[in-house]
């Protein structure tokens, strides 16, 4: 059997077909993203190298910056407004409340969802004139609340962020869930004979016990707002102005509307940066003892 | 097995300290229920509105059942709005994906989790790697390289980036399930003769299908709903998949909210049944690819 497991040949067989996708859809585009960073480049014909101009460019544009800023609201957002929101339903629903099944099954249903009918879904919520949400201010004589929920500046981040906190809430919720109910019972049976209350069996217990799934939530949160691009791309293309732009959506406009190839693909390394630092910072930050 | 797993749940429940069935728990129960509502309400409203007439929509009867149930809406998106052919396309597409995904990562855990040979383990890493690596890192590459190859507009601009970013979560599950398998069973077909290719495919291959049905969930879902790659490599009508089809559709039909409606729950309708039918495994994929990666 070990000579058989050794199979050079076999070896090959097996590892090719994945190998050479991989290779050529992910670690190939990773150096080419790279050099094409250095490039002034309209995408046809030879580029000019510029060395890091790019990247000098990408800190003084504006536009590049409020980006940034937009992607960390969605980033905050998600750990300050969606994480707790997740874990105080997953904490309720665990204690084994009457249709626990039906809350988990209906609360996971946005996540499963297209995030293009989502987003179509919501921009018809916030139509301005026939939208259900002006409609119910409307009929509650909140005349004075009603306004252009994607169109004007004041509004339209918050109006973005809102639907992407409401489709994964029940996806944390569930890894949450799931991991409470993998906490031994006899935990739980020591408290309940010590008379802890809820409250108290979820500060002291249930809580501590599930960071190894607090921190893949985390981690989640952080890194997929960083990465937003659907739902924006959908209710505003980064509109109006700039004023609900993220750096994938600006990245893809520089890219592919301004045929600033280069400049874009400094946006795309930036992204890829971005992710892997806050990938390593939330594993230092954090620090658990099971090895995921 | 059933019951077993019940009994575990239900003895588990009683042992949590619930909160006290009072005025609390009715305020639990009505907070819980009306979330439910907030989370399921835009899904209700999308299926209702799919199928009325502009004049229910936008006057009379914005939230109740249709009065006049308009099925035209439907033909109209499915044949003039192109939503039948856009569905097709999806179902290639991410048919095609599941598929090579499940078989090449298959085939890649066996040779990494089971034979011996020196590069095995800066492979794994290798295979792991692309849990990290964001979409959009590839998106102008292989744009550039597809172009160079006339190969954009086309299913397999697609289904190659799909399956290359399924690969990585797929053998992460795989390598997890694989791993639970006793080696004996090979070794007794390999000292009947069996080939290396025959013990892989007649015996660790139908062994595997549980981790495969987790991995076709994922990778259906990813691909189904991918929308960044679908814009930027396809433009042709033809080739469109649902979700930038729907983007025409809007595009299309601004004002006919009953047939993008209909295109919407059209294009959310196989997501449905599938969790439908399969809740729990749902969930289960779901749980299984983050907690991995």
């Amino acid at each position: 059997m070990e000579r058989v497991w050794k199979d050079k040949k076999a070896i090959l067989f097996f590892l090719f077909p994945s190998f050479i996708i991989l290779t050529f859809i992910i670690i190939v585009p990773i150096i080419m993203s790279s050099y094409y960073s250095l490039l002034k480049w309209d995408g046809f014909g030879q580029g000019t190298f510029v060395g890091m101009n790019n990247y000098i460019k990408l800190f003084k544009d504006e536009a590049f910056i409020k980006s940034v800023k937009n992607t960390l609201v969605f980033a905050l957002t998600s750990v300050f407004i969606q994480l707790p929101i997740s874990l105080l339903l997953a904490l309720v629903i665990s204690t084994g409340v009457k249709f626990e099944r039906f809350f988990v099954t209906v609360f996971f249903i946005p996540v499963i969802i297209s995030t293009v009918v989502i987003g179509q879904l919501w921009m018809k919520i916030y139509h301005p004139e026939i939208g259900i949400l002006n409609m119910f201010l409307r009929s509650s004589g909140l005349d004075n609340l009603t306004r252009e929920w994607l169109g004007s500046k004041d509004t339209a981040l918050m109006a973005s962020v809102v639907p992407v906190l409401w489709q994964y809430i029940g996806y944390h919720m569930l890894l949450m869930y799931a991991g409470i109910k993998s906490i031994s019972a006899d935990i739980y049976e020591a408290a309940k004979i010590d008379g802890a209350s809820w409250l108290k069996t979820s500060a002291y217990i249930t809580i501590p016990m599930l960071k190894p799934i607090l921190k893949v939530s985390l981690t989640f949160a952080v890194v997929g707002a960083l990465k937003v691009f659907d739902l924006v791309f959908v209710l505003t293309r980064g509109g109006p102005g700039r004023a609900s732009e993220v750096t994938s959506t600006l990245m893809v406009e520089t890219i592919f509307k301004s045929n600033s190839y280069g400049y874009g693909s400094a946006m795309a390394v930036f992204i890829i940066i971005e992710c892997v630092v806050l990938y390593m910072l939330i594993g230092k930050l954090i620090k658990t003892d099971e090895v995921t | 097995m059933n019951n077993i797993v019940k009994n575990i749940t239900t003895s588990h429940k009683s042992t949590i300290a619930a909160p006290k069935r009072s005025l609390g728990s009715w305020i639990m129960y009505a907070l819980l229920f009306g979330w439910a509502g907030i989370q399921i309400f835009p899904i209700y409203w999308l299926m209702t509105f799919s199928l009325k007439s502009n004049s229910e929509i936008f006057g009379g009867n914005p939230l109740g059942l249709p009065k006049v149930w308009m099925w035209v809406n439907y033909s109209k998106a499915l044949v003039t709005g192109k939503v039948g052919l856009y569905f097709i396309n999806s179902i290639i597409v991410t048919g095609a994906t599941i598929f090579i995904t499940a078989i090449a990562a298959l085939m890649a855990t066996y040779a990494l989790t089971r034979m011996n040979f020196k590069l095995r383990k800066p492979l794994t890493t290798f295979y792991v790697l692309g849990l990290t690596v964001p979409i959009h890192s590839a998106l102008l590459p292989v744009f550039v390289m597809l172009r160079n190859l006339r190969m954009t507009n086309s299913y397999q601009a697609l289904i190659l980036p799909y399956v290359a970013f399924a690969i990585p979560m797929a053998f992460m599950i795989f390598s997890g399930f694989m791993a639970s398998l006793p080696r004996e069973l090979e070794e007794a077909a390999c000292l009947d003769g069996c080939s290396i290719y025959g013990v892989f495919f007649r015996i660790i291959a139908p062994l595997m299908k549980p981790a495969v049905a987790t991995v076709s969930i994922f990778t259906f879902l990813q691909a189904w709903n991918e929308l960044m790659f679908a814009v930027v490599f396809i433009s042709d009508t033809k080739y469109k998949t649902l979700t930038v089809g729907i983007q025409s559709l809007a595009g299309q039909y601004t004002i006919d909210w009953g047939a993008i409606g209909a295109g919407l729950v059209v294009a959310t309708i196989p997501t449905l049944l599938v969790y439908i039918f399969m809740s729990k495994k749902v969930q289960d994929s779901l749980v299984a690819g983050a907690v991995k990666g």
